[in-house]
């Protein structure tokens, strides 16, 4: 597991644990049913106060994506997928209204924006299909 | 005089002057137990003088000081046997070795964890032949601490721990700060300049400048009621609860107190351009409240 947490980012900590969290259950980094480190554990390691490491397990333990078992731990709930697309949709909505909101600042308008979209794309696919190939060879 | 209401600290009206100067004036402050406390300001703000207060290194002038419910110049030894204390200055003596030190440190306190000081110094990579005199800085420092958790204090006092340390030697000193709270009912005070440690470990923060306390809250009170807010405007703009404002170009940067319903309802109201909102970090709020006068600073109490 490898979260990043920095002080100076504009969003409070417990807060960049969360949604680093759902980034990963939703990406199946983390699978249904996985064990996730203890507080203490995960305090030192991010070298942050154990109770950010609480409150952002409650949070996230409260919204359905961690399952807390008495006495034996803290796991990824088995309903974290279903939750997790709609989560990723929303997570996904703000990054675009951010850049909506940038391109405007930078007088690029929408269509522009949505050709460099498509742009990017193709050269996003076309060298993960790289990358497949050479892997199967 | 009792713990009940549970605050490992307690000041009230402190004031202390060396000649001329004033060092606090009328300082009330109360450390909850449990949890880190940041003591954040300026050099000579008065950090170190309030520290050397809660430990009974000096007598109050005038007001109150009680650690545990009691008077820490009145029975020290109570009080610094259930304290951890590492100064900045860390005055060890150098022509111990670190193997007597710690036997040394030991029989001042009838709680000290010879198994726990053993694994410290083999987690510090602290030779116990070695003699103090001849430590590097980081060792130093790290000597300073084991004397200073081995005992395992439920109070441990910290001022400018991480001054002049690099970054290895900090890592340690943030996990023992976080080993010492994840212990139940365990309180930290930590006194640094180093804005981000503090924003990374502390719940509360309190604010020193010039001899009074600024701010005092939790972590999340001070995130939640500053703002930074990059406006387009014509001319400065006048937000309710500003600290610092900076122009650049036809922007202007603010740092701002208050309510975000306040502070958004007050753009809208003057029809600004509002470019970017986000919170600021410790460090801003502090470059943004330091730079205030002195005489308005009153209105934050």
């Amino acid at each position: 597991m490898n979260l990043h947490i920095s002080p100076a980012d504009g969003k409070p900590i417990y807060l960049q644990i969360v949604s680093q969290f759902k980034y990963m259950i939703a990406a199946g980094r983390l699978q249904p049913g996985e064990e996730i480190p203890p507080i203490r554990v995960l305090a030192s390691d991010l070298l942050i106060n154990p109770n950010t490491v609480a409150r952002a397990y409650r949070e996230l333990e409260m919204a359905g994506w961690l399952l807390k078992r008495q006495g034996a731990g803290t796991y990824v709930s088995d309903r974290g997928s279903p939750l997790g697309r709609e989560e990723c949709l929303r997570l996904l909505g703000d990054r675009v209204d951010a850049l909506l909101t940038e391109s405007r600042q930078m007088s690029i308008d929408f269509v522009e924006l949505l050709a460099m979209l498509e742009e990017r794309n193709r050269t996003l696919s076309a060298s993960a299909e790289g990358t497949n190939h050479d892997g199967s060879q | 005089m009792t713990e009940a209401n549970d605050a490992v600290v307690r000041i009230t009206g402190l004031s202390r002057r060396y000649r001329r100067t004033v060092a606090l004036d009328g300082v009330d402050l109360e450390i909850p137990r449990g949890g880190v406390f940041g003591l954040v300001g300026e050099n000579g703000a008065g950090k170190t003088t309030l520290i050397k207060h809660i430990l009974g290194l000096l007598r109050a002038q005038s007001g109150s000081v009680e650690v545990f419910g009691l008077n820490p110049v009145k029975t020290p030894e109570t009080v610094l046997g259930r304290i951890g204390y590492l100064s900045e200055d860390r005055d060890l003596p150098g022509w111990m070795r670190i193997r007597e030190l710690m036997d040394y440190t030991a029989a001042f306190y009838p709680k000290w964890d010879s198994a726990y000081a053993d694994k410290l110094r083999e987690a510090f990579e602290l030779d116990p032949a070695a003699r103090i005199r001849n430590l590097s800085r980081g060792q130093l420092a790290k000597a300073g601490l084991l004397a200073a958790l081995a005992h395992r204090p439920e109070f441990l006092v910290l001022d400018e721990p991480s001054s002049g340390l690099d970054v290895i030697v900090r890592r340690d000193i943030l996990a023992a700060i976080i080993r010492t709270v994840a212990d139940e009912g365990r309180t930290v005070l930590f006194s640094s300049h180093l804005l981000d440690e503090v924003e990374r470990v502390a719940d509360r923060v309190a604010m020193v400048y010039h001899g009074k306390i600024v701010v005092n809250t939790t972590m999340d009170d001070i995130r939640a009621t500053h703002h930074r807010v990059v406006l387009r405007a014509s001319t400065a703009p006048d937000l309710p609860g500003i600290l610092s404002c900076q122009q650049r170009g036809s922007e202007w940067s603010l740092v701002c107190h208050g309510e975000l319903e306040t502070v958004q309802a007050a753009i809208h109201r003057a029809g600004w351009e509002l470019v970017e909102m986000c919170s600021p970090s410790l460090e801003d709020i502090f470059v943004a409240r330091a730079g205030k006068s002195a005489s308005s600073l009153e209105d934050w109490k």
